[in-house]
């Protein structure tokens, strides 16, 4: 073999395996420094000087901002965390680099506002960054939307979610249900039916995967909640009328209550309990339901329901 | 084969040293002094804070400027003088000019960057007037640093082995600030789906990880640095710099220098 021919397989054997290692260990930073990372994003947290220090890119940084926002936030709830302290100076950097950058304001009001493990725990921060939103975007009917979100969803405050919604639902091309929910407020504020509507326009209308399936996952957990109240109520009506609980579901479809086994939106059956009780055959799959419950059961720390949960 | 490696390598440090490149330290010193002065008069509490961040920001972009232009130089320059064929007509194989090159422009680097530490700890001093235990984490530092002008060093050469010595300090440059975002870069690919997700991946794996190699912001705020992320981090820049490396050696050594 020539001296060149034996540099040439040396140098190309020494490539591979430099490349390889080289991907392999990065893999091994990525994992050591997941927390890292952020920490040192925030030594600098004023958004003005990130302005300055951006020379007129600040465009990009939002963007790099905002896909460290949803990152953290992933990443954490992924794995099971309780605290959330950073995404509100991440959120805030984003959109004072970026105002415009609307996706962020709603992830602040689905994310930053409820309470943890499923949020940050910050309704009034996530309504101060909504404020700044419409400040900025007053033509934006889905700000509004947003805020009125806030006030109904974390903190029962109904007369200034209607406000929030009138006040959306006067602005130029404003999706049509804000008008409806502006009334809804005034006096079916705390029904399922006003529930639903709110996270179905949300899931409708977000362009955010996280967003959309915590929409979809309260929506499930609403349907799971309308359907044991239903349930229960016919299991007592059964009682009433024959003296005595119905033993499965199969009873009250023979007298002519049911019209099949009724199954849960992932597509289980029900679980008739001998006390007459119907619950769901797996509640960790079903985040957010209030009844339906096996009694003593205890809730996962953090529900999993979010795309960057799976994996 | 050591011996000819060792004698190109001092060459191209006697080289660089002739062609006044540590004449960067006396604007260093200017720079690092200035503002030990201007901090220290007027005490706004983070004078410490200030002088770390600024000298060890220097040394990073005064190294970096460095291995980026004498870099790109190192192989076209020799052609251009026609020094090369005299020392290829030698008994000097293509691969140990490379990396004799490369071992000198490092060794030149190390020893500027060890002078401009000097400055660093110096005007430290004088700011706060002793020592503190977290300083010990700014040494650290530096050798990041230095991992990152290692890694730069061979990215120069690389590029300078079949680019002109323009478009290599181009190529460079452009993939130093790549680099810087790095991280930033693997979280935009994680974002998307199916081939994109791949390829995206793909290429920020191999640009070359340079966020991990800067941890000046935790050290000066004096927190430490997990001995793992050094181990990580010297493997990870000494098996970079050989990807590239042998890239070099793989080009020039099929080079036609006629």
């Amino acid at each position: 073999m020539s001296n060149r021919r034996a540099t040439t397989v040396v140098a190309s054997f020494s490539l591979m395996v430099c490349m390889l290692a080289s991907v392999l260990l990065l893999r091994g930073l990525d994992r050591i420094r997941t927390a890292t990372t952020l920490e040192e994003v925030l030594y600098i947290s004023s958004p003005k000087l990130l302005k300055r220090l951006s020379l007129g890119y600040q465009g990009l940084l939002a963007d790099i901002y905002w896909t460290r926002a949803v990152q953290y936030f992933g990443g954490k709830h992924h794995a099971g965390a309780e605290h959330y302290d950073l995404l509100a100076p991440l959120l805030q950097i984003t959109t004072e680099l970026d105002p415009q950058l609307l996706v962020a304001y709603e992830f602040g009001s689905n994310f930053l506002a409820p309470a943890p493990p499923n949020g940050a725990g910050l309704p009034q921060q996530a309504i101060a960054l909504d404020e700044f939103g419409i400040r900025h975007n007053p033509n934006d009917w889905r700000l509004y939307y947003d805020l009125g979100f806030i006030y109904y969803t974390d903190l029962k405050d109904y007369p200034k979610a209607a406000a929030a919604f009138s006040r959306g639902s006067e602005v130029p091309n404003a999706h049509p249900v804000l008008k409806v929910l502006a009334a809804q407020m005034a006096e079916h504020a705390g029904d399922l039916q006003t529930a639903r509507m709110l996270w179905r326009a949300t899931y409708e209308t977000t362009g955010d995967t996280s967003v959309r399936a915590n929409a979809a996952a309260h929506l499930r957990a609403l349907l799971v909640d309308e359907d044991v109240e239903n349930l229960e109520t016919l299991v007592s009506i059964y009682r009433q009328r024959l003296g005595r609980l119905p033993a499965t579901f199969a009873d009250l479809e023979k007298a002519g209550m049911l019209r099949g086994i009724p199954v849960d939106p992932l597509g289980r059956t029900y679980k008739l309990s001998s006390d007459g009780h119907v619950e769901v055959r797996n509640p960790d799959d079903l985040p957010f339901i209030r009844k339906g419950l096996p009694p003593g059961y205890v809730p996962p720390k953090t529900p999993k329901f979010l795309p960057s949960d799976q994996g | 084969m050591s011996a000819r490696i060792a004698h190109i390598a001092a060459n191209t440090f006697r080289e660089a040293v002739r062609d006044r490149v540590l004449y960067n330290l006396i604007a260093f010193a200017l720079l690092i002094s200035g503002a030990a002065v201007l901090v220290g008069q007027i005490s706004i509490d983070i004078e410490r804070l200030v002088v770390i961040n600024l000298g060890l920001t220097a040394v990073s972009l005064f190294g970096v400027v460095i291995a980026i232009f004498i870099g790109i130089g190192l192989v076209s320059k020799e052609i251009e003088k026609r020094t090369l064929y005299t020392i290829i007509s030698r008994p000097v194989r293509r691969w140990e000019f490379i990396v004799g090159k490369f071992l000198g422009l490092s060794c030149t680097l190390v020893v500027n960057t060890f002078f401009m530490a000097m400055g660093v700890f110096a005007a430290l001093l004088y700011v706060s007037g002793s020592f503190q235990r977290g300083d010990g984490w700014v040494l650290v530092a530096l050798y990041f640093i230095i991992l990152q002008f290692i890694v730069i060093t061979a990215l120069a050469l690389l590029f300078s082995s079949f680019s002109t010595p323009l478009m290599s300090a181009v190529f460079a440059f452009c993939l130093y600030i790549i680099g810087s975002f790095a991280e930033d870069l693997r979280g935009f690919a994680s974002l998307t789906r199916g081939l994109t997700r791949w390829l995206a991946t793909a290429a920020a794996y191999l640009v070359p990880n340079f966020s991990a190699l800067n941890v000046v912001s935790s050290v000066a705020h004096q927190q430490p640095v997990a001995g793992q992320l050094i181990l990580y981090n010297t493997t990870y820049a000494l098996f970079y710099a050989g990807m590239a490396l042998s890239g070099a050696v793989l080009i020039f050594e099929r080079r036609n220098l006629k």
